[in-house]
């Protein structure tokens, strides 16, 4: 019998990127009810982000690696839609979850971008699938237009079909910029250089790992044939440490940097270009699972993730985590989480294959965190008039202030100080940066009470 | 005889025209539209953001911050960083990359916060 949207599902899955989507048709494979809450308009989350249905793409995988995984789910999702075992809730924007009498309340607010009513879902259990953003570390003129998130120019492409500009340099660090520069670069822009913080070296110590994960094997020497064969360079220990123009992107200059990723006096070279697009791997959203309570740890390259078991469980009784929010590991790794938890949900012992896939995978993830995680000399990228907080207009000088002149030594007395990370974004585009400028040791994961706006309006009207 | 060595590439790429986004995925759009920014009519594809149809157009920013009157366009391009905020058929701080474009959408490019009507 179908369900009904007044009755409590057995799960809610917050996300339906791989690791939701996964998850979810699996739950439904396993004869449960399940609850897709996800704010796009289509499944895929970021990775399989899709052409909107409009623009009508007959070969959306031509931005993609591995359709097929996904090609797959999507399809079982429309089956179990029909069946009326999944219900499938898009342009839902989850901003909290609440633990009620006998369930887990899952608070959304709808439409494209949220602005619509409040809609709420039942739910037995909760899986978090919330995935990622991208981490963003300021350098002067990132604020300039032109200069995009590696991962914005990215979801750009894969959903609207447009490039930022004719000429683009990808930088930061990252696997990730491999794959933004191979897309832009098939996408008709040109690529001179992909510019990479850390470095490839670190992967070959640990040569068990990878003769363990021989798909990221294969992925890896993927993207480079595809920059070979757009003919873009890959420059490694290096940054974009200034950005030239004023109202666009006219020319970036290119830094050598130490192993400490101090920028190497003398070495700089101007690039012309007219977009920059620019990331330092990905933070996990974990907006929803900290104002429940779920415990964190810190990842190898210095974020903060949740804390899981070997089923997936968060600490919190009731509520599962997967794929990016349990420390960031790629689609591949998602998908198979969300099928670990789909199982441990349903009461059903996984197999041991899913369980040693995922183990492999989570190893070459602590391999990729140590090869690009941020070094500390980073901030000497910073001049005193760099924004640091684009939403507040907070530069690198008052931050420094606040910490060396007024004593503040983390994220939140910065803000108190100088209203960093206090704006729209809700510091989750300087927050790694402030935490760094201020000396944060214990990390901490962003503690957001909504985890996506909500108006007055929507927040004070009575439920129906 | 000394014969200058033959290309490596015998692909015509150099000869193709430079591919777009929509020959890569060999799309057929439904028809275009008309939207507007501070007047000036632009196109616009069924399905794409504002900040989309925009940066199709080539324009990379359309807000200015509320301190220092900066320019500003989309950044994150999932909803995250709130940069590309714009003023759309009236209504201020909607967020480009996330709001489809409709025929006859009139954007601006918002000042500030955008409620300068609200200031007394």
């Amino acid at each position: 019998m179908p369900i009904s949207p007044s009755d409590t599902h057995d799960l809610a899955v917050i996300g339906a990127g791989p690791a939701g989507l996964a998850a979810a048709v699996t739950a439904a494979d396993l004869g449960l009810t399940v609850a897709l809450v996800d704010a796009a308009a289509r499944p895929g989350g970021q990775f399989y982000r899709q052409p909107a249905a409009g623009l009508g793409a007959a070969r959306p995988q031509a931005l993609h690696h591995s359709w097929g995984a996904f090609a797959r789910r999507a399809g079982r999702l429309a089956a179990h839609r029909t069946a009326g075992r999944i219900r499938y809730l898009a342009e839902h924007h989850v901003w909290a979850v609440t633990r009620e009498a006998a369930h887990w309340a899952v608070h959304a607010v709808r439409g494209p971008d949220g602005a619509g009513a409040r809609a709420e879902v039942a739910a037995r259990t909760v899986l978090l699938a919330t995935g990622a953003y991208e981490r963003q570390l300021p350098f002067p003129g990132w604020t300039v237009p032109g200069v995009v998130g590696a991962g914005g120019a990215q979801a750009m492409l894969k959903a609207g079909l447009v490039v930022p500009g004719r000429r683009i340099v990808v930088a930061g660090s990252g696997p990730l910029l491999l794959a933004v520069a191979g897309s832009l670069a098939a996408a008709g822009a040109t690529v001179p250089v992909v510019v990479e913080a850390g470095g490839y070296a670190g992967y070959a110590r640990a040569p068990r790992t990878l003769a363990a994960n021989p798909r990221k094997l294969v992925e890896g020497i993927g993207h480079a044939a595809a920059l070979r064969r757009y003919g873009v360079r890959l420059r490694t220990r290096s940054a974009i440490t200034a950005v030239h123009g004023t109202d666009r992107v006219e020319a970036v200059t290119l830094t050598r940097l130490d192993r400490d990723w101090r920028p190497v006096a003398g070495s700089g070279l101007r690039i012309p270009c007219d977009a920059l697009a620019v990331g330092h791997g990905l933070v996990p959203q974990l907006d929803l699972a900290t104002a429940l309570g779920c415990a964190t740890r810190r990842t190898p390259d210095g974020t903060a993730a949740l804390v899981l078991d070997g089923r997936q469980r968060t600490t919190v009784d009731g509520v599962w985590a997967a794929g990016e929010t349990g420390g960031v590991g790629g689609a591949e790794l998602a998908l198979c989480e969300g099928e670990l938890a789909a199982h441990d949900i349903a009461g059903r012992a996984p197999g041991g294959v899913l369980l040693r896939h995922r183990d492999r995978l989570r190893r070459f993830a602590g391999v990729m965190a140590a090869a690009h995680a941020p070094r500390a000399g980073w901030s000497d990228w910073l001049r005193s008039d760099t924004e640091v907080c684009r939403c507040e207009e907070v530069t690198a000088g008052r931050v420094r202030e606040a910490v060396g002149d007024l004593g503040a030594r983390d994220t939140r007395t910065v803000k108190l100080l100088t209203r960093a990370g206090m704006g729209w974004c809700q510091g989750r585009m300087c927050g790694p940066a402030v935490a760094h400028l201020a000396g944060e040791t214990a990390l901490e994961a962003g503690r957001r009470l909504l985890a996506c706006p909500v108006t007055l309006g929507e927040l004070a009207r009575e439920e129906r | 005889m000394h014969r200058p060595p033959e290309p490596r590439m015998k692909r015509p790429r150099a000869r193709r025209p430079r591919p777009t986004p929509a020959d890569l995925v060999q799309a057929a759009p439904g028809p275009e539209f008309e939207i507007t920014l501070d007047g000036r009519a632009l196109s616009a594809l069924p399905g794409q953001s504002i900040a989309a149809a925009l940066w199709a157009a080539g324009v990379l920013s359309w807000r200015t911050t509320r301190r220092g009157g900066r320019a500003r366009g989309a950044f994150c391009g999932i909803g995250s960083c709130f940069d590309c905020l714009a003023t759309v058929n009236g209504t201020p701080n909607q967020r480009a990359c996330l709001v489809p474009a409709r025929p006859g959408d009139a954007i601006i490019t918002q000042e500030g916060h955008g409620r300068a009507d609200l200031t007394v």
